[in-house]
């Protein structure tokens, strides 16, 4: 039976890996290779790559993050942040990269995830949706960008459900009010995204214990689920995370 | 030409980075070229044939730089690996856009069809099938599954998947729900529709077994 995932997850910027609150507060958490190695060596089903660098002029040190990984780490990569174009999917894809995630650009140019997708194939193009609960609207989660800051107007479901669409393989949906928070996932936006979709939905934002994990699968019908900070401090290894579940009656690999 | 001991061929589809990178692992000592020259196809001692995205195009990509030929011959003639959309490449036809492959194995590549179909736990099953998933053998012995337990998990990133005419080179099989091949082999050929090159090391111990494999 095909196993959920469980997907650490890095914020890079500098050549470091970073860890925020509410995407604020930057706290450092390491380097790139040894914690990707150590995930791996945990049994990490896959790695999560956020370049969160703000300035241009810092943009390739991602690659050769990515490419040292690559040749350390045989399972599957995903890197996103800072995608604007076709050109910057393919040189993280040569990179080393196996998907690439696509976010403020999927909002202000669709057409990026569409062409992506046509050139590399559906299944390394992942859309990334940051939602919030919003009041006052028709819909009940809004798509958010900068980092929760810029609400964009558009319903998270119909989102997610244009984005697939268009060529997008896997969703990644990060609730902003949750993220860092250690509340859990939103299960309720997961759900309505994953019971709107065909393709998996990776939960994002929130993590705080085990148990959120088997809820984001059990309640949110996540595929996969993704958390950065009680992996990076060591509270908890990705094999305790995986026993867990398992000890839960969800499937993994172990 | 300097000798080279594995190429893998470049049709300008898809990651071949993966792939090199996991081979030059295992084999540390061997050259390991990403090549689109077919006279370095020719040359080769072995070939690796992945593939990533529709196989239309890929198809198109292949005639189009000229290495069809190349390819059929070392799938002919050397140890001769085809991932994902390499393995389905090998077949008659395939249902996406309607194209036909290289025919090198009987059979034809078909969708996924799961609207409405769910899991044990009543939860709908996605398309792509993405993941970590269990590769069954059959009780036939390979050298390339030497080291590599039935039932090993392996990662999969697939819509389509190979029905064969001929289920004797049927190597493995994956479940979702229903029974797929996802390994064929015939003479100097094997084939996987999951990636080796992602598997951490059930994927690692695949590739190493290719590159010691004498058929």
């Amino acid at each position: 039976m095909l196993a959920k995932r469980i997907i650490p997850c890095m914020d890079v910027t500098a050549g470091r890996v970073v860890k925020g609150v509410n995407f604020m507060e930057l706290r450092d958490a390491g380097d790139p290779v040894e914690i990707a190695k150590r995930y791996d060596d945990q049994g990490a089903d896959e790695l999560t790559f956020l370049d969160i660098t703000a300035t241009s002029d810092g943009r390739d040190l991602i690659l050769h993050i990515i490419e040292d990984v690559a040749s350390q780490v045989f399972i599957p990569l995903t890197v996103g942040g800072g995608v604007r174009e076709v050109d910057d999917v393919r040189r993280l894809l040569n990179a080393g990269a196996d998907k690439v995630s696509i976010n403020t650009t999927a909002i202000y140019n669709p057409q990026v995830v569409a062409d992506a997708a046509a050139r590399f194939g559906s299944q390394c193009i992942v859309v990334a949706i940051d939602a919030k609960k919003v009041e006052g609207q028709p819909f009940e989660w809004e798509v958010f960008t900068h980092g929760g800051r810029k609400p964009t107007g558009l319903d998270a479901v119909e989102w997610a459900k244009k984005m697939v669409n268009l060529g997008s393989g896997e969703l990644l949906v990060t609730s902003m009010d949750r993220d860092g928070t250690k509340i859990g996932f939103n299960n309720s936006l997961n759900r309505a995204i994953s019971d709107a979709v065909a393709v998996p939905l990776i939960a994002s934002g929130g993590v705080g214990n085990l148990q959120h994990l088997v809820d984001g699968v059990k309640i949110g019908g996540a595929d996969a689920v993704l958390a950065a900070s009680i992996f990076h401090y060591g509270e908890y290894t990705v094999e305790q995370a995986k026993t867990y579940m398992q000890a839960h009656n969800i499937e993994v690999r172990l | 030409m300097k000798k080279i001991d594995i190429a893998v061929v470049d049709y300008g589809m898809g990651n071949l980075r993966s792939v090199s990178k996991a081979i030059e692992h295992v084999a540390s000592d061997k050259t390991v070229l990403i090549t689109s020259n077919p006279e370095e196809i020719h040359a080769a001692e072995r070939v690796v044939f992945p593939g990533q995205g529709a196989m239309p195009e890929c198809m198109q990509e292949l005639d189009g730089r000229g290495l069809h030929e190349a390819v059929v011959s070392a799938a002919k003639t050397k140890p001769f690996l085809g991932i994902c959309i390499g393995l389905q490449m090998l077949f008659d036809h395939s249902e996406e856009g309607d194209a036909n492959g290289l025919g090198l194995l009987e059979g034809n590549v078909k969708k996924f069809a799961l609207e409405n179909v769910t899991d044990a736990a009543g939860e709908k099953l996605k398309v792509p099938h993405m993941g970590w998933n269990q590769v069954y053998q059959y009780d036939k012995p390979h050298p390339l599954w030497q080291g590599i337990a039935s039932g090993e998990r392996f990662y999969f990133v697939h819509s389509y998947y190979v029905s064969l005419e001929d289920e004797a080179s049927a190597m493995g099989y994956g479940e979702y729900p229903n029974k797929f091949t996802c390994a064929v082999a015939q003479d100097n050929i094997f084939a996987v529709q999951f990636h080796p090159e992602k598997s951490a090391q059930a994927g690692l111990q695949l590739l190493r077994n290719f590159v010691n494999w004498k058929p």
